[in-house]
């Protein structure tokens, strides 16, 4: 069986008739993952028993003929920030290293209950702070068109293992960019639905009001499907908002003939790539021939979106990352004679360098002096940031540009100056700050076969508009 | 050079970290790239600007209401047995370094 041309619906159906079993399906891919991840990366832990009692649930209903669930017998990934009970999370951080987690994260459960196959846990940027993978505390992950590249991050084994076949969907979080980005360096699907669309319960925090779940996949429809499943209030997640599920993939059957897209000019400015301008306009062009109204729009404060970003999340990370303390679970520093001091060696042993930084820069804009300087400014700037979106949608449906200035950089090309690494992030931080929705679409290709990335914003909670859109975009490519 | 060592010392005390000499070295380096990149942010008048600490500070607050009563969309009664049964003690201490069975145990508190 060719794993890399599955979807969602074509697994189940092929479970469902009985093509294959939920159980073979699995193992295929365990094998795919022995053979062609040690070059890779993406998987930091195996979920195996789990995966074949689901499997095995799954192919006992097919046998007697009963209907699948939507995502029956579908192998998926979890990004390792995601809690699992009973199977070891890390959130790709030592200080995690040997945290087996007590219960579920309210997404996993619901693609379990889904009928979906949990394969195993995927490698990240250590708590999610990175744009390239390489901040794992394990390995870095490597992108599968170019073993030489990023995969992208911080989703990066979440993007690398769809995109090289060893699970049919997966799923990231998006705090700044998480899940679009490395959609866009490793040609895969990547939708970051509204804040609030889908529950963090189990989520370990980075920036609690940033932070976002959602599907990578190899198809929109596929993005719409796991969407569907995953979205909805949660008593466990107050933040989870009580707003009506649409039936996103019912909704992808509409036209976009007479829709309104938004172009930015803001998003096509200095620091794009060529080729990847290239690639955009000429997506662009295709949602015109479909009868797309095109529109020029403006974010007047884009430039101020980083800056405004790297105060805001870092405040939120210095402040979530302290219940890491080495008394209830993680790492604890052996030599401690003191109290304060058993905190101080467990963090600066479990910590790595990017995290430190953020903690550091974190805690620095919160401190006595500073906090109207830089905390309380990037608030405020957040609002304008927020408001640009809101005029935009006055007179557009969606919004689309470039998901990322560039495609898949080299490794090791920007690790030693985070600023370089952060401007990674350009065009995807606004939405997360904002709390819009926004997907990446693959749009083509560099000279070096690279993946680009069209990303499409939208209102809040209007993810239909973006995923026809992107649908759309998909079907001209 | 606005971030100097002795802040860096005293923002990593806050933090709960210690650094290494080299650390804080390169953390006075970084700090001060990544503040004075920052700095645009200056560039912007904000006198009249609401901060917006959270997506629902626009989105679900009930603007017609004073005080606590606009954000009652963040409130709920209180559920006394939980939304899920409190973890038994056992599974509670399981990931803990050291524990007797009963606590999780610290190393000294009090230091003199």
């Amino acid at each position: 069986m060719n794993l890399g041309s599955l979807t969602i619906d074509g697994a189940r159906s092929a479970v469902q008739e009985r093509k294959t079993s939920a159980v073979a399906l699995a193992e295929s891919h365990y094998a795919k993952i022995e053979s062609d991840d040690p070059k890779i990366g993406a998987f930091l832990t195996l979920s195996k028993e789990r995966a074949m009692v689901q499997a095995a649930k799954m192919d006992a209903l097919a046998a007697k003929g009963e209907k699948l669930p939507p995502l029956g017998g579908v192998p998926v990934g979890i990004k390792d920030v995601m809690v699992t009970k009973g199977v070891r999370t890390t959130a790709g951080s030592k200080i995690l290293g040997e945290f087996i987690p007590p219960y579920d994260c309210t997404a996993v459960a619901r693609l379990e209950t889904a009928g979906a196959v949990v394969l195993g846990k995927l490698n990240c940027d250590e708590f999610a702070m990175g744009s390239s993978n390489e901040n794992s505390a394990w390995k870095p992950v490597r992108n599968p068109h170019d073993l030489t590249r990023v995969p992208g991050g911080s989703s990066g084994g979440s993007a690398a293992a769809v995109a090289a076949d060893m699970a049919v969907a997966t799923l990231g979080s998006d705090t700044g960019g998480s899940i679009r980005q490395p959609a866009s360096f490793c040609g895969v699907v990547g939708l970051m639905p509204t804040y609030g669309r889908v529950s963090r319960y189990g989520l370990i925090a980075f920036a609690s009001s940033l932070d976002h779940i959602g599907p990578l996949t190899r198809t929109v429809k596929d993005a719409a499907i796991v969407l569907r499943t995953i979205a909805g209030r949660d008593p466990m997640d107050s933040t989870s908002a009580e707003v009506p599920v649409p039936d996103f993939v019912a909704e992808l059957e509409k036209p976009v003939r007479g829709l309104k897209i938004g172009v930015a000019k803001e998003y096509l400015g200095e620091g794009l790539d060529a080729e990847v301008r290239t690639a955009i306009e000429a997506a662009i062009q295709k949602l015109a021939r479909q009868g797309c109204e095109i529109v020029e729009v403006s974010l007047p404060h884009t430039k101020y979106a980083i800056p405004t970003y790297y105060i805001v999340a870092t405040a939120e990370a210095s402040s979530n990352l302290a219940r890491f303390d080495g008394v209830r679970y993680g790492y604890r520093a052996k030599d401690a004679r003191t109290l304060s001091e058993m905190y101080r060696r467990s963090r600066d042993q479990g910590f790595g360098a990017e995290v430190k930084r953020r903690i550091m820069l974190g805690t620095y804009a919160l401190s006595a002096g500073y906090y109207d300087a830089y905390y309380l400014k990037a608030q405020k700037v957040r609002t304008l940031l927020t408001r640009d979106f809101e005029e935009a949608f006055k007179k557009v449906d969606a919004i689309v540009g470039p998901t990322s200035p560039t495609a898949a950089f080299k490794l090791g090309e920007k690790v030693d100056d985070p600023l370089a690494m952060y401007l990674a992030d350009i065009y995807t931080v606004t939405a997360d700050l904002a709390g819009i929705p926004g997907i990446s679409v693959p749009c083509g290709e560099t000279r070096e076969k690279l993946p680009i990335g069209l990303q499409i914003l939208g209102r809040h909670f209007d993810e239909s508009t973006i995923l026809r859109v992107a649908q759309a975009s998909e079907k001209a490519a | 050079m606005r971030v100097t060592e002795k802040d860096v010392a005293y923002v990593a005390d806050l933090g709960n970290l210690e650094l290494s000499a080299e650390e804080r070295t390169r953390m006075v380096r970084d700090l001060n790239s990544i503040l004075g990149y920052i700095d645009s942010l200056n560039e912007l008048d904000t006198t009249n600007v609401q901060p917006m600490a959270q997506v629902s500070d626009r989105y679900g607050v009930d603007q017609s209401k004073q005080g606590s009563e606009r954000f009652a969309y963040a409130s709920r009664e209180d559920i006394h047995e939980g939304l899920r049964k409190s973890l038994p003690h056992d599974v509670a201490l399981q990931n803990a370094p050291d524990a007797d069975g009963t606590f999780f145990k610290v190393p000294k508190v009090i230091e003199r």
